[in-house]
C-alpha cells in the first residue's frame, strides 16, 4: 500500500462529461466492419478497448446531468466506463489502478472465473486500496454482452461501470450489420449515502405516487364506496403500500442512455435495411426499466450474454443488472426513439435510432402507473389457479375480493408447491409472507400486463443448446426473500447478511434453488461465478441468466452446477437491498 | 402534556371530536405478533397469548368492503421516524442497562390496572375506572397477562384489543384455509414458525471468508433527529412557544431513543419533559420502550421510570402507548396515536391524539388522578421537501375530572381551543 496516497482526482484524467449539453455523438458512423461500430459517449475520448491487455484508471471525474457539477467514480474518466471488447478464448490481462482515497473494485459481472478474480472485496478478495493496481488475469470461456462495476460501498450509484462485450470463438450466430451497446443508468446527484439513510428513516421518502383522498374519492365515485374501500382493506391493514414499485424515483435520479441524459439524446445511426444489434445492459442501481421503439420489433436473440432462441416482440422489462441483445430491422429513413421508462413511471432513459445525426422521434408519454396487483401480494391465492396462469390476473385492486374458496378450492386440484418458510422468518425484519406463491414465469409484471402490446417474459426465452450439465438436480435450497419495507430491512429467510452463515454447495455438485419472494418488490437475484438456469414450472430447462428477477409473491428455481469452487456472494442487485442486507456468500467446496 | 398550563375555552361540542378519534384507537392496536425466538434479556414474549391472530389482515379474500373498515383513504404513512441527539442527562433511577431486567420485583409501585386501561384506550367507560384501583395491581383484571413479565404487560392489552377488534374474522378464515388439502397456511404477516418450519442454515459448518473489506450497511447504526412540532400557539388566553421531537440512533434491533415536548409561555418553560428509551424491535411494526422521564419546567419535576410501545397498527395509525412509575407510587401513562391523510403528495394533514393519566392526584402540579386530560390536534403541513414541511393547525386540549376541579378552583379553562402554526423538519 502507498503510504501517500494521491490526489483524490487524477487531474490529467479530469473531464467534463456534459450529459446534458453534449449528449452522445457517434463516433462509429460509416465504419464498414460491424463489429467495430460502437456507440461512443465521451466525445473524443476512446470509450471502446479492444484485446486481451487493458490499464483501467479508477478516478474522480467533475459530471454535470442536472446543472449541477458533482464527482462521478468513473473508470478512464467516462460514464460509462470504456466498452471492453474481449474475444472468447483469450487471456485478459486487466490492469486496474485505485486513484480514489477509498478502497475500490471491479467485479466483472456474468463472467465465469477464478474467484479471486471475481472482485468482491472481503469475500474474493482483498479489495483495491488507494494508489495500488489490481491485475486480474483470467480466461474468457464465454461469449456476448456482460457488465463490470464496482463492489464497494455505493460506487457503482456513483457511476463505477462499464459495458463488456465478447466476441465468440466462431462467427456470431446472428450476424448484423451494426452493433451498438445501450446502457442504462440511474444517475443521482446526492451522495449515496444519505440516500440510503433516507429511506431507512423514510421509506417512502421518494414515493411521490402514493394514494391520496382525492384518489380515494375518485374512485367512490367511479367504482361505489364499497370497492374503494375494499381496494384499500387489505394494503392498509397490511400497512403495505401498493404503489411501492422503487425504492429510488425520479425525484433524485436522471436516467443515463449510455451516458447521456434524456434531453441528450444520445443516437445511434443506421442505414434503413440494416441489421442493428442492440446490447441492452441496466447498469442501473436501482431502476428496472420497460424498453421500446416505437414503430420496431424487436427480435431478442440473447439473454445475459447467453443465445436464446429468438423471440420478437414490441417491448420487454430489464431488470437490474440482467442484459437482453435484440435486432432491429428499421426499413424507413425515419428516427425511432428508444425508449426506457423506469417501473415506477417517475422518468425514463432516451435515446434515437436515426439515418442521421440531429434527427428525433417523438418521446411516447410514459405508461399510469398502476397499483401493485393481488397476484403482486399473495401470488396464486388470487389467481384462479396455479401454473396456468398468465399475465392476465387481476390488475389494481380487489376485483378478486369476493372470490374465495371457489377459487381455492379450484386450486387445491393442481398442487401447490410446498413454500417452506424458514423459522427465521417471523422475526421484526419481516413483514409478510406468501404460502402460495406463483410459479408461472409468463407475467410480464406489474405496469405491463394487458397493455396491449407484445411483452417479453421468462417463458419466452429458451437458451440455445438446453442446459450446460443435464444431471437432475441432487438437492434443493430454498431461500426466501425478505424485507420490512417499512423499516428498511432486507434479507434472505429473514436474515441479514451481517448475522448470517455462508450458503454452502459441494463441489461438483447440481443443486436446485429455490427462491420464493416474501416481499412486494422485484428483486434481481445474481449468483456469481456460476450460471443459474432457470426452469419452468415443471422443472424443465427454460433459460440461463447470471440474473433472475423474481417478481413479487412469485417462486422461481432454478439449478446450479457447483463446478467453480472459491467464495462467492450471492445477492440482490438492488444495490440499496443489498447493502441493507440482502446478500450471502456462497461458498463452493 | 403540553396542555397543562394551557388556558381554554368552552366548546364542550369539541369533545366529540376526541371521542371519535379514540374509538379509532383499538383497530389501530393490532400488534404484531413477537418474534418466537426473542431476543433480548428479559423480553419474554411467549408470554403473550393470542398475538398472532389480528396478523392475518384480511388474507382470505376479504369481503366486499367490511364494515369494520375505516373509511380511511388509505395515507400511506410517510412517518418520518426518528433520530439521535447527545443522551441527555437523565437522573434515573436505573441507567438504561438496568432497565432490561426490570420487572416486578424491582418496580414495587408497578401499576398495572392503569396500563390496561392505558393500551385499550378504546373503552370510554374504563377511563374513570383507575382511579380507584390505582394502588394496587389487579392481574386478574388483565386477561391474558402474565405476571411478572413486564412485556407481558404492556401486550396483553394490546392482544386483547386485538381479539376486540377483529373477532372471528382472521381466525374463522383461517380455519377454513387451514383446512384445505395439501397446504399450510399461515398469517401474511407476523405468526411464529410452522412446526415444520426450515432451518436458514445452509452453511455446512463452512465459516465465511476470512477476508476483511466487505462493509455492508445492513448492522450500521442510523440516526435521526425529527421535530415533529416546532410551533407558536394562540389560545384563548395565553399565547407561547411549544415543541415536540424525537431523535434516535442506532440498529435495526437497538435504538437509543429520546424523546422531548413542552412549552414556553410569558417567557418561560412551563412544562415539558424529556424521555430517554432503549428502543427494541420485537415485532415488524411494533417496538418496546424502556427508560427515564424527566420532567422539566415548573412545579417539582419528577422523574419517572418509563416502559412502553410504539409502532404502526394497521391502517396506518402511529401509536405510542408509555406507562411511568415515579416516587412515592406514582403513576402514570400516556397514550399518543398519529394519522396521515395526504391530500396531494405534499399536502398533508395530520390528526393527533393523546390522553394522559395519574394513578395519584398531584397537587403540586395541578394533576388528578384518572384520566387528567386529552388533546387532539390537527395540522396541515406542506412538505416544500421531506425534511421541511411549515404547517398550520388547531389543537383542542380539554382536562378532565379532578384535574379539571383543579383548573376551576384556579380559575382555569377546562377546555382550550389553539391556533398554532409551525414547522416540521427532521434531519
Amino acid at each position: 500500500m502507498n503510504l501517500f496516497p494521491p490526489p483524490p482526482a487524477d487531474l490529467s484524467r479530469r473531464r467534463f462529461v456534459q450529459g446534458v449539453a453534449i449528449g452522445g455523438a457517434v463516433a462509429g458512423l460509416g465504419l464498414l466492419r460491424p463489429s467495430n461500430v460502437w456507440a461512443l459517449t465521451n466525445p473524443g475520448h476512446p470509450t471502446v478497448l479492444s484485446g486481451t491487455d487493458f490499464a483501467l484508471d479508477i478516478a474522480e471525474t467533475p459530471v454535470n446531468y442536472t446543472g449541477a457539477t458533482r464527482l462521478a467514480t468513473t473508470v478512464n474518466g467516462g460514464i460509462p466506463g470504456p466498452i471492453l471488447r474481449w474475444k472468447e478464448g483469450t487471456t485478459v490481462n486487466l490492469r486496474v489502478s485505485n486513484r480514489l482515497r477509498v478502497p475500490t473494485s471491479i467485479h466483472w459481472h456474468g463472467i465465469i472465473l477464478p474467484f479471486q478474480m471475481d472482485g468482491v472485496p472481503g469475500i474474493s478478495f482483498d479489495g483495491i486500496a488507494p494508489g495500488e493496481t489490481f491485475l486480474y488475469q483470467f480466461k474468457v470461456r464465454q461469449s456476448g454482452t456482460y457488465w463490470y462495476h464496482s463492489h464497494s460501498g455505493f460506487q457503482e450509484q456513483n457511476a463505477l461501470y462499464g459495458p463488456l462485450v465478447i466476441e465468440p470463438d466462431g462467427p456470431e450466430r446472428y450476424p448484423t450489420d451494426r452493433d451498438y451497446v445501450v446502457m442504462l443508468n440511474d444517475w443521482t446527484d446526492e451522495d449515496p449515502e444519505r440516500i440510503y439513510a433516507k429511506v431507512k428513516k423514510q421509506s417512502d421518502y421518494y414515493n411521490f405516487a402514493q394514494p391520496t383522498v382525492p384518489d380515494f374519492f375518485r374512485d367512490v365515485r367511479e367504482k361505489g364506496l364499497s370497492q374503494a374501500l375494499a381496494m384499500r382493506k387489505m394494503w392498509n391493514e397490511m400497512r403495505m403500500n401498493p404503489t411501492d414499485l422503487g425504492d429510488v424515483s425520479g425525484y433524485t435520479y436522471t436516467y443515463l442512455m449510455n451516458g447521456t441524459a434524456p434531453t441528450g439524446n444520445w443516437t445511434g445511426i443506421f442505414k434503413p435495411g440494416e441489421k442493428v444489434r442492440l446490447r441492452f445492459i441496466n447498469g442501473s442501481s436501482s431502476t428496472i426499466f420497460d424498453v421500446r421503439i416505437p414503430g420496431l420489433k424487436m427480435t431478442v436473440i440473447s439473454a445475459d450474454g447467453q443465445d436464446v432462441e429468438p423471440v420478437s416482440v414490441d417491448e420487454f422489462r430489464i431488470s437490474v443488472a440482467e442484459t437482453y441483445d435484440v435486432i432491429v430491422e428499421p426499413q424507413d429513413e425515419r428516427a425511432y426513439t428508444l425508449f426506457a421508462q423506469s417501473i415506477d413511471r417517475t422518468g425514463y432513459a432516451r435515446g434515437t435510432l436515426a439515418p442521421r445525426q440531429g434527427m428525433q422521434a417523438e418521446v411516447p408519454a410514459m405508461d399510469p402507473r398502476v397499483w401493485l396487483g393481488m397476484q403482486d401480494m399473495m401470488g396464486a391465492m388470487s389467481m384462479g389457479g396455479m401454473d396456468h396462469g398468465s399475465g392476465h390476473a387481476p390488475t389494481p385492486g380487489m376485483d378478486h375480493a369476493g372470490k374465495d374458496h371457489g377459487s381455492m378450492a379450484g386450486m387445491a386440484a393442481t398442487p401447490a408447491p410446498v413454500v417452506r418458510h424458514a423459522r427465521t422468518e417471523y422475526g421484526p425484519g419481516v413483514d409478510m409472507h406468501v404460502d402460495m406463491p406463483r410459479t408461472n414465469l409468463d407475467d410480464p409484471g406489474i405496469g405491463l400486463r394487458d397493455n396491449g402490446r407484445r411483452v417479453l417474459t421468462y417463458a419466452d426465452l429458451h437458451t440455445i443448446g438446453g442446459p450446460i450439465d443435464a444431471r437432475e438436480p441432487s438437492r434443493e435450497i430454498e431461500l426466501h426473500l425478505t424485507g420490512n419495507m417499512e423499516r428498511f430491512i432486507w434479507s434472505f429467510d429473514g436474515v441479514k447478511f451481517s448475522d448470517a452463515k455462508p450458503v454452502h454447495f459441494n463441489s461438483g455438485e447440481r443443486l436446485r434453488i429455490v427462491l420464493v419472494n416474501d416481499t412486494m418488490m422485484n428483486h434481481p437475484i445474481h449468483l456469481h461465478g456460476m450460471w443459474s438456469e432457470l426452469e419452468n414450472p415443471d422443472g424443465q430447462f427454460q433459460v440461463r441468466k447470471h440474473t433472475i428477477n423474481v417478481q413479487p409473491a412469485q417462486r422461481v428455481t432454478y439449478a446450479v452446477s457447483a463446478d467453480n469452487p472459491g467464495r462467492w456472494a450471492y445477492h440482490c442487485h438492488l444495490l440499496y437491498h443489498m447493502e441493507a442486507g440482502m446478500f450471502r456468500e456462497v461458498v463452493v467446496s | 402534556m403540553k396542555m397543562h398550563r394551557r388556558n381554554t375555552s368552552t366548546a364542550p361540542h369539541r369533545s366529540a371530536l376526541l371521542a371519535a378519534l379514540l374509538l379509532a384507537l383499538p383497530l389501530a392496536a393490532t400488534a404484531q405478533s413477537a418474534p418466537a425466538a426473542s431476543s433480548t434479556s428479559s423480553m419474554d414474549m411467549s408470554s403473550m397469548p393470542g398475538m398472532d391472530h389480528g396478523s392475518m389482515p384480511g388474507m382470505p379474500m376479504p369481503a366486499p368492503a367490511s364494515s369494520t373498515a375505516k373509511p380511511a383513504p388509505k395515507p400511506s404513512a410517510k412517518k418520518a421516524r426518528k433520530t439521535p441527539t447527545p443522551a441527555p442527562s437523565t437522573p434515573a433511577f436505573h441507567d438504561m442497562d438496568g432497565m432490561k431486567g426490570m420487572d416486578h420485583s424491582a418496580m414495587p409501585g408497578m401499576d398495572h390496572g392503569a396500563m390496561s386501561d392505558m393500551s385499550m384506550p378504546a373503552n370510554p367507560a374504563t377511563s374513570a375506572a383507575p382511579t380507584g384501583d390505582m394502588s394496587g395491581m389487579d392481574h386478574s383484571s388483565m386477561p391474558g397477562m402474565s405476571p411478572g413479565a413486564m412485556q407481558g404487560m404492556d401486550h396483553s392489552g394490546m392482544a386483547g384489543v386485538d381479539h376486540g377488534a377483529m373477532p372471528q374474522k382472521g381466525q374463522g378464515e383461517m380455519t377454513g384455509m387451514g383446512a384445505m388439502p395439501g397446504m399450510a397456511m399461515g398469517p401474511m404477516q407476523g405468526g411464529s414458525p410452522p412446526p415444520n418450519a426450515r432451518s436458514d442454515d445452509y452453511s455446512d459448518g463452512v465459516a465465511g471468508s476470512p477476508i476483511q473489506g466487505l462493509h455492508m450497511h445492513g448492522s450500521v447504526p442510523v440516526g435521526m433527529l425529527l421535530i415533529d412540532q416546532l410551533e407558536a400557539f394562540h389560545g384563548r388566553d395565553a399565547n407561547g412557544q411549544s415543541w415536540e421531537a424525537q431523535a434516535w440512533y442506532g440498529n435495526d434491533e437497538n435504538k437509543l431513543w429520546i424523546r422531548t415536548e413542552g412549552e414556553r409561555s410569558r417567557g418561560k418553560l412551563e412544562d415539558g419533559d424529556l424521555e430517554a428509551f432503549w428502543n427494541h424491535n420485537i415485532a415488524t411494526f411494533w417496538s418496546t420502550q424502556l427508560g427515564v422521564r424527566q420532567e422539566i419546567g415548573e412545579g417539582p419535576n419528577r422523574t419517572w421510570a418509563a416502559f412502553g410501545v410504539q409502532g404502526l397498527a394497521p391502517y396506518w395509525f402511529e401509536l405510542e402507548a408509555t406507562g411511568y412509575v415515579g416516587p412515592s407510587g406514582r403513576t402514570a401513562a400516556r397514550v399518543r396515536a398519529e394519522y396521515e391523510m395526504l391530500f396531494t403528495q405534499r399536502l398533508i394533514l395530520q390528526p393527533e391524539a393523546e390522553i394522559n393519566l395519574y394513578g395519584k392526584n398531584d397537587p403540586q402540579r395541578r394533576i388528578g388522578s384518572g384520566v387528567s386530560d386529552v388533546q387532539f390536534g390537527l395540522r396541515l403541513r406542506y412538505e416544500i421537501r421531506r425534511q421541511f414541511a411549515p404547517y398550520i393547525g388547531v389543537n383542542w386540549v380539554r382536562r378532565i375530572g379532578t384535574t379539571a376541579d383543579y383548573a376551576r378552583q384556579d380559575h382555569q379553562p377546562v377546555l382550550d381551543r389553539q391556533i398554532v402554526a409551525g414547522v416540521r423538519l427532521w434531519f
